[in-house]
């Protein structure tokens, strides 16, 4: 099964599970078919006598547990087997590259963590992990590489994660796969794999304007963020933390919500609390923050959010560049 | 005995204003052969369209308004009715003993709301038509489509109510109407499948009805429910729609399993092997299915625990699956099998529903979800199981009952050819979309990377003979009606109440109540009863 290319080692895992289903499919496939001749050949009628319909037994409810009882366990192993495969899809590695990929009616806008875009294009370095942090402007679409054999929705409005570490270089077709409206079978594009080198001389050679988080912190400044929050440089005009929370170490920390439970906030917080900031509010603080939905677009909230990751210096925020 | 249903009184008013559960069958048989025709014309435009990787003759706009009325037509006017409306209509009071449903005019009510609705879906999909797909995913569908959504949504949201008619007087009539005798584990397995389809008809229709007003709300007063820019959340749609939708395979597959069971059972003259496991599997196939609805949100952004949940009740729902497809292959060993033209029909369901089923686990299984699902993987499966299967029963179920509804046999070696045609066409069709959706073609692509094309031909060319299959037996059917041998009471030597009345059944069904001593498929009793031995043939003509 290999003649869509396996850009990763992820694919190839998925194409072993694939054969597994496909061999346990041909085996019952062949029993229910075989059975089926056999039967339509032995005890075609007139063709058969009493006797030989007598010799074929009576068969008792044994037969009945038996194959229930083989059907369960062997999906059960298949469960285990795709699952464990699964919930890989959950654990992204700390280190990846973090690339922001929003969907738009009918186009892919790519912005990468040294403020390159790209429309309809992912460049990514091989054997690196990268993460994506997808969103969508208006309706659902779906990010889907098949020689990752990966895909996922994104949504509008919140942020989905999808992680991969492409081994083969190469240029691999990249689809939207969640159906949005008239151009969708336009909405494709390309994955550029690069090796080390090549991708370093591929990321000085795009213009870029400073870097992502560069352009976040302008937006800081000029969306009035920093006239309540504080930041490692700016500090709020009435510095007064109780006011609105202090951005630095932000991310990454525990932060307990109004309704009395705590998350993380990771990168999805960071960006739905600033389009709804009074669902989101940490409970310590009033609802004073506006709403920045329809303010700031998704390509402004990737770069403020990338901002706001390098002020909690201790994690990793984004290691591109 | 008096005269026949069919010509006892013969004026239009008669027909339109009846109560006669039969009647009422057929007017639904009308009715869902137009939509079937329509839904067909739409496949067949989509199979052209996809000749070329560039389109042949369509638009992308118009591409994407056809294939949503194609899923639309299929799924709510042909394939949801179809069993349950027409066969079951028709067969319910007769294999019960009854004179009729337990409420007839109910019954022709459901008929009129399921006309209204009709209509009122045609009025959206032709007055400009819709681009959302029959999935009506938010917020394409209320807010971004400019198609005509609401009339759809409302059609859609009429036609469950003419469901839950139909699932109320299923319910209340195997309750209530049993012939003497007649016991739950006397009842043929056709009626413990409607019985649990009728269960999901009542419990999982409503909640499609009030997912289907909430997005009207939304796309006409704002309302935010959905759409997150009015604070609403899209997969909260997906969410209830599936709640409802899933269940909704079931509907489409649980009367096929029916209708094969009564078929493998005749034609093998032997009871059907570990009847209680297959009348207790329809039921778990119905409970089951109503927690598995997640599994079509895998890559949506549910959660990580959701997602393992949902993948093992899927793995679940396989085993009454399983153990019904070998209860068939069980009946068959060592029973007198003939190979007439529903057996045949009978046969390619347990085939294809095998692989429709098979290829079900590639999707339950998370990993390999992730690759093939919103690709032509995923439309290849289910149309093995919801035209490979329940087609093929239904058309199975139809020449099986011909006899019965209308008096008249079809003519059986044209029978045999078109249920052959129709195997071959289908797989020819649907087997290369597997390949298509593991190299990664997305599905509802209104054009293509050329390296598509070969495989997009051949199925266009399965679609092609296919479609000369499906027209096959609308031709003979029609010719059977004028010229077809006259039918005997129990052409195919079978046991069921319904062949000890004549054919085409008198207006009260039966001349006096029967009592039913036996079991189902008890050839014994029947050849007793009848005084014919053994024979391992036909007893007709």
């Amino acid at each position: 099964m290999s003649w869509l290319p396996e850009a990763s080692a992820h694919a190839a895992r998925i194409d072993l599970l694939l054969a597994g289903l496909t061999i346990i499919s041909l085996a019952v496939l062949g029993l229910v078919f075989g059975l089926m001749v056999l039967n339509v050949m032995r005890f075609r009628a007139g063709r058969t006598t009493a006797v030989a319909r007598a010799a074929a037994g009576h068969k008792n409810w044994w037969f009945e547990i038996a194959w229930t009882a083989a059907t369960l366990v062997i999906f059960f192993g298949l469960f285990l087997w795709a699952t464990q495969l699964y919930v890989v899809g959950f654990r992204p590695p700390a280190d990846a590259i973090q690339i922001y990929v929003t969907g738009k009616q009918w186009m892919w806008k790519i912005q990468y963590p040294g403020g390159q875009r790209e429309i309809n294009a992912l460049h990514v370095p091989a054997g690196r992990p990268v993460r994506l942090l997808m969103t969508s402007e208006d309706v659902i679409h779906d990010f889907s590489v098949p020689a990752l054999r990966i895909k996922h929705d994104v949504l509008p409005g919140r942020y989905q994660s999808l992680w991969f570490t492409a081994t083969r270089t190469g240029s691999f077709r990249l689809y939207c796969t969640q159906f949005c409206g008239v151009g969708h079978s336009r909405m494709t594009g390309t994955l550029t794999v690069l090796d080390a080198a090549d991708y370093a001389d591929w990321l000085n050679n795009v213009p870029a304007s400073g870097s992502l988080a560069m352009e976040g912190e302008a937006l800081f400044i000029r969306s009035g963020c920093s006239g309540c929050h504080a930041s490692s440089r700016y500090a709020p005009d009435a510095a007064d933390a109780s006011r609105a929370p202090s951005m630095v170490g932000l991310y990454g920390s525990r932060v307990v919500l109004a309704d009395g439970h705590a998350i993380v906030a990771d990168a999805a917080f960071l960006h739905d609390a600033i389009l709804d900031s009074p669902r989101r509010q940490g409970a310590s603080f009033a609802t004073e923050m506006p709403s920045f939905r329809g303010v700031l677009g998704e390509e402004d909230l990737a770069a403020l959010v990338a901002y706001l990751q390098t002020l909690s210096p201790a994690l990793p925020p984004d290691t591109g560049n | 005995m008096s005269a026949s249903y069919l010509w006892q009184d013969g004026t239009l008013r008669s027909w339109l204003l009846t109560r006669d559960h039969k009647r009422i069958a057929l007017l639904y048989l009308g009715s869902i052969t137009a939509f079937f025709a329509l839904g067909g014309i739409g496949a067949a435009l989509i199979r052209l369209q996809l000749l070329e990787p560039a389109g042949t003759i369509l638009s992308d706009a118009t591409y994407n308004r056809v294939f949503t009325m194609h899923g639309v037509v299929m799924v709510w006017l042909f394939l949801v009715p179809s069993i349950p409306v027409t066969l079951g209509n028709f067969l319910v009071p007769l294999m019960l003993g009854a004179r009729d449903l337990a409420f007839p005019r109910l019954n022709l009510v459901s008929w009129y709301l399921f006309v209204a609705s009709g209509l009122l879906v045609l009025y959206g999909l032709f007055r400009g038509g819709l681009e959302t797909g029959w999935t009506f995913y938010t917020p394409l569908s209320s807010d971004y489509s400019e198609g005509r959504v609401l009339p759809v949504v409302l059609g859609i949201f009429l036609n469950g109510f003419s469901s839950i008619a139909t699932g109320v007087n299923f319910i209340v009539s195997i309750h209530q109407l049993r012939a003497p005798g007649m016991t739950w584990y006397r009842l043929p397995l056709m009626l413990w499948a409607l019985y649990a389809t009728s269960i999901i008809f009542v419990l999982a229709t409503p909640v499609l009805g009030i997912t289907l007003l909430l997005l009207a709300f939304e796309r006409l007063f704002r309302v935010g429910v959905f759409d997150p820019t009015l604070g609403g959340d899209p997969l909260l749609f997906q969410q209830m729609f599936w709640f409802y939708s899933h269940p909704a395979v079931y509907i489409m597959i649980l009367p096929g399993m029916g209708v094969v069971s009564e078929i493998v059972s005749t034609f093998c003259r032997k009871p059907v092997f570990g009847y209680r496991f297959v009348a207790w599997s329809s039921v778990s196939i119905a409970a089951i299915g109503f927690i598995v609805w997640g599994h079509h949100m895998f890559v949506a952004g549910e959660s990580l625990y959701s997602a393992i949940v949902f993948s093992m009740f899927s793995f679940f729902v396989s085993v009454p699956s399983a153990i019904k497809v070998f209860n068939w292959l069980g009946t068959m060993h060592g029973g007198s099998i003939r190979l007439d033209a529903p057996m045949l029909y009978a046969l390619g369901f347990i085939g294809l529903f095998t692989v429709g089923g098979l290829t079900g686990l590639f999707l339950a299984s998370l990993a390999a979800d992730v690759h093939l699902t919103q690709t032509y993987f995923v439309v290849a499966h289910f149309h093995y199981i919801m035209v490979g299967g329940m087609v093929s029963a239904y058309f199975g179920g139809l020449h099986y009952w011909w006899p019965k509804i209308t008096g008249r046999m079809y003519p059986e070696i044209w029978g045999r050819l078109a249920a052959a045609l129709i195997f071959f066409g289908f797989n020819l069709t649907f087997f290369p979309q597997f390949i298509l959706g593991f190299e990664g073609m997305p599905r509802r692509y209104a054009t293509y990377p050329a390296q598509f094309q070969v495989l997009n031909v051949l199925s266009s060319a399965g679609a092609g003979i296919l479609a000369v299959a499906y027209v096959m037996p609308l031709v003979y059917f029609t010719w059977s009606l004028f010229r077809g041998a006259r039918a005997p009471d129990n052409p195919w030597g079978a046991t069921g109440l319904e062949w000890r009345t004549s054919s085409p059944p008198p207006v009260e069904n039966f001349a006096e109540t029967p009592v039913v001593t036996t079991d189902a498929y008890d050839y014994g009793d029947m050849d007793a009863r009848t005084g014919v031995a053994d024979a391992g043939g036909r007893h007709h003509v």
